[in-house]
């Protein structure tokens, strides 16, 4: 046999293959937010359908979300009225919604996995582009639009031609301070923001094996940022662990059914890749962005790449470092920030806050200093508190926020001001994208936190 | 009918020659808070397009007369980032019926698709062709024709054909949607989902 895991999993979702047209794609979980659903819930309504199996959709409320007084009416009616739509069609539908104030509320990608609605061998789709987060156990995860939204909703299917496969293989053994953020980093700043652009990604080698369930996610979550539609990691025994008796997770004889399946989910020997990647593990540093986007980035002690090397073309590399207030050649080490950001759904989980706090750990939060701590869901908020993290946090002068996907997108009010510097632990540098003018400098959880202490970036190894 | 049909588009266009153009500069992420598919063309390229005290930038192309028509003509890789399909919507609300570019972003072309937009993908080398046209005679006109696959600079006689699969292409003549398809296959749809486990 030649199939990789992709097309395994792919292959057995395709419930009709249209003549040089899409597959019709059969979706297991379906997760849904309120900013990319309430039109497709319209054209439901218009259309007069229901929901086909209100069963397989998730519903939960997270990126127009306050991560402060949750408890209290939301004050922007615009968001307010989001979230009411969102609770109203999920209680028409028959969809569990778990909204502001229920205690499994939280980041979408977050709480997936958390409650084992994530699976090995699924097909996973919500309206937002990091869904690819869920590839870290094995399932094809990727991103849709609205009208897909509305498709999923309506018939349980999409219909999208196969795309083709890559395979990122790392051996190595990682560095002091180099975490899968930095990997994935790594990755996209040697592929660029286009090159995977028309693949599903498969990553391999023992950096990603011997990396945590946490840390797989945090790789997934960064596929779409090289373009890929998505990224996913063979289930193990680490996979299996983490599913363990999750609420949604398969229960006694079911589950060794269910493992009998799981097993089989990995690239045969000689599977066929269109497209095939090796990086050596030890190579990788602690990475840094200085550009507006992912892939402008590099190792932290390195100074900012000259413009005749790039190929993105001299203009618009002059016009994101212009946006950034850098210059080429420069070293990012020591550069004043304004603005610590750690959570989202690519850093919002327990394993980030333990890295964070290690760092902090005994010292204070620089005066010049704002940062936002942002658990990505009630499950790890509750986690921070009950390891003592809280506490140690609190003692270096920080707090603790609650969940949402906050100043990732600022949708919300964590906004960045104009002009200001973030160290951010979520997962895109663009343009305005943490507030009008905002200025975004894309990190591990380690590199967030030693920017935290000495208010200017720096290099995490110095300091522990 | 789930959307306008789209044949042959016979216009002139708005340059935007700028790699890497992200979903985040199309519609920024605070304007995505309706419940309805209304007015996003307002906010299209807001940032770009209006300084913080919401008076329009001179220098950008969409405030400049100069420069109209149904199609957009962006760089390499254009639609990047977020899968926010509002970023279709604004491009469409604003009387845009197509965006040319050599390279798009997956998610971005498929949300374009399904809502009328037409993502013509070309060379690098008629892009470079169409963008120096533009910047000669503005007014310059550029037909799209769907139909036979191809785009070409009417004054010049240059045309270079593009590729989209035929169930798409059908789509669009027809201003069909992927869930009508979709409905009419229900029945094999329910019974494959018998057979599912999860």
């Amino acid at each position: 046999m030649n199939k990789t895991l992709f097309d395994k999993v792919w292959d057995s979702h395709v419930v009709h293959n249209i003549n040089n047209g899409p597959d019709v794609l059969f979706i297991d979980r379906h997760m849904v937010h309120e900013v990319t659903s309430p039109v497709a819930f319209l054209g439901l309504k218009n259309r007069k359908a229901k929901v086909l199996f209100p069963e397989k959709t998730f519903a939960t409320a997270d990126h127009n979300t306050p991560t402060k007084n949750q408890h209290l009416p939301i004050k922007d009616p615009l968001s307010a009225n989001q979230l009411k739509a969102l609770e109203e069609n999920s209680k028409l539908h028959g969809i569990s919604y778990w909204g502001l104030g229920h205690k499994k509320n939280g980041i979408v990608h977050v709480i997936g996995p958390e409650y084992g609605i994530t699976q090995p061998g699924a097909t996973i789709v919500c309206g937002d582009s990091h869904t690819s987060t869920h590839g870290a156990f094995g399932a094809i995860a990727f991103g849709i639009g609205t009208s897909e939204v509305e498709m999923v909703l309506s018939t349980q299917c999409i219909m999208q031609p196969k795309p083709k496969k890559m395979r990122i293989n790392i051996d190595g053994k990682l560095n002091k301070g180099v975490t899968p953020k930095d990997v994935a980093l790594f990755i996209i700043s040697k592929l660029s923001t286009s090159g995977a652009t028309g693949y599903f990604v498969e990553y391999s080698g023992n950096v990603f094996t011997e990396m945590s369930m946490e840390g797989r996610m945090t790789v997934c979550n960064l596929s779409i940022e090289m373009g890929a539609r998505g990224g996913m990691i063979a289930p193990d025994k680490k996979t299996f662990d983490y599913l363990k008796n999750r609420e949604f997770s398969p229960k006694g004889e079911n589950w060794k059914k269910t493992m009998k399946y799981w097993l089989t989910l990995k690239s045969d020997k000689n599977a066929i890749f269109d497209k095939e990647i090796n990086f050596d593990g030890n190579k990788i540093e602690p990475m840094i962005t200085y550009g507006t986007n992912p892939g402008m980035g590099m190792s932290i002690t390195n100074g900012i790449p000259k413009t005749i090397n790039q190929n993105s073309g001299t203009k618009t590399y002059h016009k994101a470092l212009e946006y950034m207030n850098f210059n080429e050649g420069e070293s990012m080490l020591g550069k004043k920030i304004d603005f610590v950001f750690l959570g989202s759904c690519t850093n919002g989980r327990i394993e980030d806050f333990r890295a964070f706090t290690e760092i902090i750990k005994g010292k204070k939060k620089a005066p010049n200093v704002t940062a936002w701590l942002v658990p990505g869901s009630h499950k790890v908020e509750q986690a921070i508190k009950d390891e003592g993290l809280l506490a140690t946090l609190e003692d270096a002068g920080f707090e603790l926020r609650e969940p949402g996907c906050s100043a990732c997108l600022a949708m919300n009010d964590d906004k960045i001001p104009a002009g200001k510097y973030a160290v951010s632990t979520s997962n895109r540098n663009f343009e305005g994208r943490q507030g009008p003018g905002s200025r975004t400098l894309l990190a591990s959880p380690l590199v967030a936190a030693a920017a935290a202490i000495t208010g200017t970036v720096t290099d995490p190894r110095t300091l522990y | 009918m789930a959307y306008d049909r789209f044949n042959l588009l016979n216009s002139s266009a708005v340059p935007l020659p700028i790699e890497n153009i992200d979903t985040d500069q199309i519609i920024p992420a605070r304007f995505l808070k309706a419940t309805e598919r209304i007015g996003f063309g307002n906010n299209l390229f807001r940032d770009w397009r209006f300084d913080s005290k919401n008076k329009p930038k001179k220098n950008f192309v969409l405030n400049n007369n100069t420069y109209s028509g149904k199609i957009l003509v962006g760089g390499k890789n254009f639609g990047s980032g977020s899968s926010r399909e509002h970023a279709a919507w604004a491009i469409y609300d604003y009387g845009f019926r197509c965006v040319v570019s050599s390279f798009f972003a997956d998610i971005f072309r498929n949300n374009c698709l399904n809502i009328g937009v037409l993502p013509v993908q070309v060379s690098p080398k008629f892009l470079e062709i169409i963008f120096n046209e533009i910047y000669k005679k503005p007014k310059t006109k550029i037909k799209v024709d769907l139909r036979k696959q191809v785009i070409g600079i009417i004054d010049r006689q240059v045309f270079e054909s593009f590729e989209i699969n035929e169930y798409k292409k059908e789509n669009m003549l027809n201003g069909y949607d992927d869930i009508d398809y979709l409905m009419n296959i229900k029945s094999s749809i329910e019974k494959f989902a018998k057979n599912r486990p999860l």
